[in-house]
């Protein structure tokens, strides 16, 4: 689905990102760790292909595609989806024109899709006008069902989120990446799983979507470097106990000895 | 930039001839009088009527709750309505007025009956067919109490009109607990000189909403519309769009005078460049308590041209509560990648923010209205980018 290879980023003299490599395959969620300023969010911005960030080195492969070239909509007409953590508002553009902008002119069902996210009462309302950080996530949310993507970028689902729509955020985040499988008779989970096409690249700093999502693989950005694949679960309580700085540590390792254990 | 030479045009002697249905008009001047609302076959709409070049060309009412009539005859009959003609501007201010007053050539009469709610609107229009014509109305609206009113007005000139002048007098009276809408839709030429002089006066607990839509060429307009808040309670917005292209000057403003308590006034202006000159003026002033003005004028400049917003608030009492926000950018690039980040091309992300920009919505316009609005902000996109 995604193969980013020695990929390296600037943004203007600043290099953000220094040699990443990472690979996601259909269906599979893949979750993101790393301290504020590790680059995280530039890695996103870069596969969206935005203008303030340029690729230097290496390159993007989408669904058999190279895509660094690429512009941000073919990127998005391409499968790719994201959500944003600050969205800008877009005045005088209601949440309903824009998710019939979005479904270029496939026939999609706004208002049950608003119901699930408990947002139809929103859909008259101007784009990110005045919401809170729930709404934010809710109306990306809305908007990337309306838009289908094949990966969805996911940056900090939980950020400015209370507890109380974290259950829904993490519930539709499910819905949208795992397509709302549940057991079929005649079709065991693991061949529904294996027929599942969306696939998800999430950042997370609290970890609280874990409840939520079956994530199969994460890994570690500090300083622009990818380090420590572990399972997402495993990395997030070793973070809690001892912080970032062992991936510092991992990092000084020469390259092979940094799958040993550490301890 | 200099002001109009009234001597260059003609101010007599065009006068057109009655028609006995606005579908009689050809496809062309159809099609103007359609970019500025007015529908010639009259559905939807309570009366019509047609003022071109030196007289009027047609008038009709369909609903008994109002009454249209050309000005002259509207004097008339109403002993040269004393409490009306000339009370809001003063026919001295300027050499434009006194051209008005020295040359009548027409105008409409609005007049509703009090109580009556006239749910579809009327329309009219001021129309130049002739060269070198100038234009010269007084428009008089009374809406009395308790009742309610649209008004459509557009201003066009024939497709082949090169050089003309159009000098509007218009004054309105909102009576108590009475409502006025009022949509104006500009088409110009980029040859045709404009300077409407409006007031109006809006009595206790009347509401005047003032919708002004300019996307089309012009050379010069100047005008400065005033709405006094004479009684408690009295509320007034103005809303407008104004697009100037290269070889357009506008000089526009609003002003909203709070002169009672509970009053309430909001001033909306968008604005967009795309070559040619806009001054965006507004000003409100509170001289009672309580009362609140809001004043927002956002101005794009897309491919040249100036924009110089002067928003101003007097508060003349203690307790005033008067604000105003005025910008002149560009479009961000950050709402352009997000909307790219959703699968819209780059032309789509930008119409659409210029659309959203412009806001027409808020307007509450007849929906053939409104499509021809959007149609005329798409074609002038292709100056923009």
């Amino acid at each position: 689905m995604l193969h980013i290879e020695n990929l390296h980023v600037k943004i203007g003299e600043r290099e953000v990102l220094n040699g990443i490599d990472l690979h996601i395959k259909e269906g599979e969620t893949f979750i993101l760790f790393g301290p504020n300023g590790s680059g995280k969010t530039s890695l996103l911005m870069t596969l969206m292909g935005f203008g303030n960030y340029t690729v230097t080195e290496g390159k993007i492969v989408f669904k058999g595609q190279d895509i660094t070239a690429a512009t941000t909509y073919e990127r998005a007409r391409l499968g790719l989806g994201m959500s944003f953590q600050r969205p800008p508002t877009i005045h005088g553009l209601p949440v309903r024109q824009m998710l019939k902008l979005i479904a270029r002119g496939r026939d999609v069902d706004l208002e049950g899709m608003a119901r699930q996210v408990n947002f139809h009462q929103f859909l008259e309302r101007d784009v990110n006008a005045g919401f809170s950080g729930g709404e934010i996530k809710r109306s990306e949310i809305l908007q990337l069902m309306a838009q289908k993507p094949s990966l969805v970028l996911f940056d900090e689902p939980e950020s400015g989120v209370d507890l109380e729509n974290m259950a829904l955020i993490g519930r539709t985040v499910r819905e949208l990446i795992e397509n709302g499988r549940t057991p079929e008779p005649g079709h065991s989970m693991k061949e529904l799983r294996a027929r599942r096409q969306t696939s998800g690249l999430i950042i997370t700093h609290t970890g609280y979507i874990l409840d939520y999502i079956t994530a199969d693989r994460g890994q570690v950005l500090y300083n622009g470097h990818l380090c420590c694949e572990d399972s997402p679960r495993r990395i997030l309580e070793h973070i809690r106990q001892y912080g970032y700085k062992e991936c510092v540590r991992c990092l000084r390792v020469p390259a092979g000895l940094a799958d040993a254990p550490q301890e | 930039m200099d002001k109009v030479d009234l001597s260059q045009f003609q101010f007599e002697g065009l006068e057109a001839q009655h028609l006995s249905d606005l579908r009689s008009l050809d496809e062309h001047d159809r099609e103007r009088l359609l970019m500025s609302g007015v529908d010639v076959s009259e559905l939807g709409r309570s009366g019509s009527f047609l003022h071109m070049d030196h007289a009027e060309a047609y008038c009709n009412t369909k609903n008994e709750g109002v009454e249209i009539m050309d000005i002259k005859d509207a004097l008339k009959k109403y002993d040269g309505l004393p409490e009306y003609f000339w009370k809001l501007v003063d026919k001295d201010k300027d050499d434009y007025t006194r051209k008005a007053n020295e040359v009548l050539q027409g105008g409409y009469f609005i007049r509703t009956r009090p109580g009556a709610k006239i749910k579809e609107p009327v329309q009219s229009c001021l129309f130049i067919k002739s060269q070198k014509a100038g234009q010269s109305v007084h428009n008089i609206v009374i809406v009395e109490e308790d009742s309610e009113l649209h008004i459509i007005t557009g201003c066009a000139v024939s497709r082949d009109t090169q050089s003309s002048a159009h000098i509007g007098i218009s004054e309105f009276f909102v009576k108590k607990n009475a409502k006025l809408t009022f949509t104006m839709v500009h088409n110009w030429g980029e040859n045709v000189s404009v300077v409407p002089r409006s007031a109006g006066v809006i009595e206790e607990g009347g509401v005047f909403q003032n919708n002004y839509v300019l996307l089309k060429p012009v050379k010069y307009l100047q005008m400065y519309p005033t709405l006094t808040l004479a009684g408690r309670g009295a509320v007034a917005r103005f809303n407008s769009v104004m697009v100037a292209p290269k070889g357009s000057h506008i000089d526009s403003g609003n002003r909203i005078i709070l002169n009672a308590p509970d009053t309430r006034g909001e001033i909306i202006s968008r604005t967009i460049s795309t070559g040619g000159t806009i001054i965006a003026r507004g000003d409100i002033q509170a001289y009672a308590v309580p009362a609140r003005g809001h004043l927002e004028c956002k101005g794009l400049i897309l491919g040249g041209g100036v924009i110089h917003a002067i928003p101003e608030l007097k508060g003349a009492a203690e307790g005033v509560e008067l604000s105003h926000e005025a910008a002149v950018g560009k479009i961000a690039q950050e709402e352009i990648e997000y909307l790219m980040a959703r699968g819209l091309d780059e032309e789509e992300a930008t119409s659409t923010i210029v659309r959203g920009f412009l806001n027409v919505d808020i307007m509450g316009l007849p929906a053939k209205l409104k499509e021809s609005i959007d149609r005329t902000i798409e074609e002038s996109q292709k100056d923009m980018f």
